[in-house]
């Protein structure tokens, strides 16, 4: 057994040990201690990356003293690294891009809470993308949730603790289907490590029995990850999540959390449930529908929003409904696209909130959208990052999510019923995205209203910035900005690598 | 039919009381009876497991008079799901219930909706 096998579990249990030792230490220190984590759990995946890119093949990891069919297993293969291998990228520049504002938005006393919860995410993230074994799953998503919730209710304002308690109400209805889900699975087959519970599924499917219980199973489970990561109808909690916590906790729950519930949706499908089995039951016919809806409403109320915290929010709920559609289309290549996507939502979103905080910090803190007119002139790369990110969402060539769009419409050609909603729902929303995140980039860089009404020409020369962070780009911020810009370059320009070890994976998969 | 009904009272019981528990902890506007919602769901939950990992004329999974033999004893899995589902919704519940004393404290209601206006207020005073 080769060294690098050790590391998913090396890295899940660094990211955990790190946060209990994060309570005793001052915010400074628990803020180095958690970037150091993270960067070491970045190189661990990678190293994990490139050991099954290798040897071609995915390999269990027994945790503890018993085998199989009893005792806790972790799983790493290609799509394994690769996905862990971006969440540590996105996660590592969010957190230091943020650094500033974390520093302005949470108490001094609690600094080093902040960064508690944000190992606690990076290692429960990490288990999700590791664990074979859906109990140890269904913990780990508890983790997550009481993690993000802190980072929400990290910025104590009357908003973010409303915020709070609505995401504590959504996941937990989430996370009692998902249990009560593994419960029901675990009444009929015997099993909860995802390998031997597809063997006892697959010997149920040959003999016919319990189709019905089967059936609920999977739409039990779906609904409860499906609420969990935000799909429309269920988003309704996220728009005040996203836009009121501070912009290292936002860039991390919008661009990682959702993905992290995804990712298990897509394991739970394809490594318990069969994959031709869960096309077969048309659950994912009802997850297409609701992706495309969530596609075109999300874009429709980010549209109507004038405050572009909110705006970006509800962008996310219509990138979730692409995921979602993705995944609905029920083919390979959809399930590629849909994979693809949660990168390249990970990387922009990420991108999206830093370099936005940039920005409302240049403009007195002001986050509506005529306060922000010229703020791309007043903090020059904040405006350039956004606008990468703007671009980037939008599906400009050379960036990623025209790589993402690409891929989600070469995949709707080939499944005939669903190609023509998909097409005109990527049609729709692309217009619509172009529409709403043009406009803002466009108001970046117009000069500032003065003369109709003389405040909002003040903002340069400090009026009302008191409250207002004085240094505007640390370091942090800009290399920050410019490594997610770099992120989003590699994921549109050398995008064929990255589907090819895609596609190894979900293959690994089975 | 009638007889399944009658033979897996259980099980019933856990998925009544899940909805129960479900229903309130998303249509209830009183946060209390959220979070007493969300602890009959789980609740609900550890009933169906206990109930699936009982076996009728069996002892509990503990060796004290030598005997080794698995069939003397209901299986042990359950119950450790049990054990750990009961951690987790027990700290799940301790969040809630600090978020809810912070937003009682704070706005003087327990009702979701009227600390939704009042932070509206709150922030329209600004």
């Amino acid at each position: 057994m080769s060294f690098v096998q050790n590391f998913p579990f090396f890295s899940i249990i660094a990211a955990m040990f790190s946060g209990i030792v994060s309570s005793a230490l001052s915010g400074k220190k628990a803020r180095n201690l958690s970037i150091f984590v993270i960067i070491l759990t970045t190189l661990m995946s990678a190293a994990v990356l490139m050991f099954c890119a290798r040897t071609g093949e995915s390999y269990t990891y027994m945790m503890g003293h018993f085998p199989a069919p009893w005792g806790n297993e972790i799983r790493a293969g290609v799509l394994e690294g690769l996905t862990a291998l971006v969440f540590g990228v996105v996660m590592l520049w969010a957190v230091t891009g943020g650094i500033r504002y974390t520093e302005w938005d949470v108490e001094p006393t609690k600094q080093n809470l902040f960064y508690i919860m944000i190992d606690l995410m990076l290692s429960s993230l990490l288990a999700l993308i590791y664990t074979n074994d859906l109990f140890t799953a269904y913990v780990f998503v508890e983790i997550n949730t009481i993690a993000g919730c802190g980072l929400i209710m990290m910025r104590q304002t009357g908003r973010s603790l409303t915020a709070a308690i609505r995401y504590m109400v959504m996941s937990s209805l989430g996370s009692g289907l998902f249990l009560i889900g593994l419960s029901l699975l675990y009444d009929v087959t015997g099993q909860l490590l995802m390998t031997p519970a597809r063997e006892a599924v697959a010997a149920l499917r040959e003999t016919g029995s319990y189709e019905l219980p089967l059936l609920v199973i999977v739409a039990v489970i779906s609904v409860g990850l499906a609420i969990k990561s935000g799909l429309y109808p269920f988003h309704y909690w996220i728009p005040d999540t996203y836009g009121h916590a501070t912009p290292a906790a936002s860039a991390v729950l919008s661009g990682l959390v959702s993905k992290g519930y995804i990712f298990l949706l897509i394991k739970f499908f394809y490594r318990v449930m069969e994959w031709e089995n869960v096309i077969y039951s048309h659950i994912v016919n009802v997850l297409f529908l609701f992706g495309v809806a969530g596609m075109i409403m999300g874009s429709l109320q980010a549209l109507l929003m004038k405050d572009t915290r909110k705006m970006i929010a509800y962008s996310s709920v219509a990138q979730i409904g692409y995921i979602y559609m993705g995944i609905g289309l029920g083919t390979q290549a959809g399930m590629v696209a849909a994979v693809f996507h949660i990168f390249t939502h990970a990387a922009t979103k990420a991108l999206l909130f830093i370099s936005s905080a940039g920005l409302y910090n240049a403009s007195g803190g002001k986050t509506d959208y005529r306060s922000l007119r010229g703020a791309g002139y007043r903090n020059l790369l904040a405006g350039i990052g956004f606008t990468a990110g703007a671009m980037s969402m939008v599906g400009f060539p050379m960036l990623a999510g025209f790589i993402s769009k690409l891929l989600f419409a070469t995949a709707a050609l080939k499944s005939p019923h669903k190609m023509l909603i998909t097409l005109i729902a990527l049609a729709v929303s692309t217009v619509l995205n172009a529409a709403y995140f043009l406009r803002f980039v466009i108001s970046l860089y117009r000069p500032p209203q003065s003369g109709t009404d003389g405040e909002n020409g003040a903002f340069p020369d400090g009026a009302g910035q008191e409250k207002a962070p004085r240094a505007v780009n640390s370091l942090n911020l800009r290399l920050a900005v410019v490594c997610l810009v770099i992120l989003n370059l590699v994921l549109g320009l050398f995008s064929q690598p990255i589907v090819r070890a895609i596609e190894t994976g979900l293959a690994m998969f089975d | 039919m009638a007889a399944e009904v009658l033979f897996n009272l259980e099980e019933e019981a856990a998925m009544v009381l899940f909805g129960i528990g479900f229903t309130m902890l998303l249509l209830h506007r009183n946060l209390i009876k959220k979070i007493m919602g969300l602890n009959i769901m789980d609740t609900a939950v550890y009933l169906f497991l206990a109930a699936k990992g009982y076996i009728q004329g069996r002892a509990v999974p503990i060796m004290t008079d030598g005997i080794t033999s698995a069939s003397a004893y209901i299986n042990p899995v359950p119950s450790g799901l049990v054990l750990t589902g009961i951690v987790v919704s027990v700290s799940t519940t301790a969040l809630m219930l600090a978020l809810t004393i912070r937003l009682y404290v704070r706005y003087g209601s327990l009702d979701l909706d009227r600390i939704l206006i009042r932070v509206k207020e709150e922030e329209e005073r600004k």
